[in-house]
């Protein structure tokens, strides 16, 4: 027997996975950046 | 290609191309996935579950490209000792894990409701596997390396011999029998329908760009970092 799987439930499944994880790596390396650039210019 | 060697030289043109590409990138990604969500009309055999291929064929692509950028910045640290060539393979290797672990979630996700089954031991998958492991390893190797003060040619050796990867996860579903369908866009064209075929190329273009924008991020910290600790030694010699 076929099972009844609800297909946009997969569909926004994947997208939550894809937009968080791209979110994350995008603020991850945005704020180590800041962070590296900030800790060299300090130690002038 | 040495005329960027010079860390100043590359930051002048770095600076001013990181914001844009990462926000700008982070926007269009937006906007894709916007599209994919609401504009890929449902798949005649697959469904809603095509808009899917919107987010996991641009990871996948991302994941093996992110290798082959690795493998090139390998290539020119080893044979030209470029300096800024051990900084670029090391600031590619996280996005590419992150791509390759997206690619591969959401290609599981895909399989239950399409193939039954999240997960088969197939050459498509197991190649994609096996490049996410090679990306944790590079990313431990590089680490141990920095932080323990080993050869940087070890990880850029890593690096060259992990490409023979790619080609094995390309050919995977033309070598061997496969669930996973063989390429709808080569060299040669497309076979898929221009109302998939253009939110996912957007899609490709909007991640590739952010892509190269956090490589660019990436570079300018590890950059950063490298000074600051080469001020601190710096330092402690003439102290």
């Amino acid at each position: 027997m076929r099972e009844a799987l609800d297909q946009w439930t997969f569909v926004i499944a994947a997208y939550a996975v894809t937009a968080l994880a791209t979110l994350a790596l995008t603020a991850w390396s945005w704020l180590a950046m800041r962070a590296a650039e900030r800790r060299k210019d300090r130690g002038r | 290609m040495h005329g960027f060697a010079n860390p100043a030289r590359f930051l002048r043109i770095a600076r001013p191309m990181t914001g844009p590409l990462l926000w700008g990138g982070l926007l269009l990604v937006a906007a894709s996935l916007w599209w994919g969500l609401t504009g890929v009309p449902a798949e005649r055999l697959q469904g809603d579950t095509a808009r899917i291929l919107v987010v996991h064929v641009p990871t996948a692509w991302l994941g093996m490209a992110g290798w082959m950028a690795i493998a090139v910045a390998s290539l020119a640290e080893l044979v030209w000792r470029h300096p800024l060539a051990g900084i670029a393979a090391r600031a590619a290797a996280a996005p590419g894990a992150v791509f390759t672990a997206v690619c591969l979630a959401t290609g599981s996700i895909w399989g239950r409701p399409a193939w039954g089954t999240w997960w088969v031991w197939d050459g498509r998958l197991t190649s994609m596997l096996v490049l996410l492991f090679l990306y944790l390893g590079y990313l431990a190797l590089a680490g141990a390396v920095d932080r323990e003060g080993g050869s940087a040619r070890i990880p850029a050796l890593f690096g060259l011999v992990g490409v023979l990867n790619i080609p094995i996860i390309h050919y995977s579903v033309i070598w061997w029998n496969s669930l996973h369908q063989p390429p709808s866009l080569t060299t040669g064209g497309s076979t898929m329908a221009p109302e998939f075929l253009w939110p996912l190329l957007t899609a490709t273009l909007a991640f590739s760009l952010l892509f190269a924008g956090v490589v660019l991020a990436r570079m300018r910290a590890l950059l950063a970092a490298a000074q600051a600790e080469a001020r601190l030694r710096r330092r402690a010699l003439e102290g």
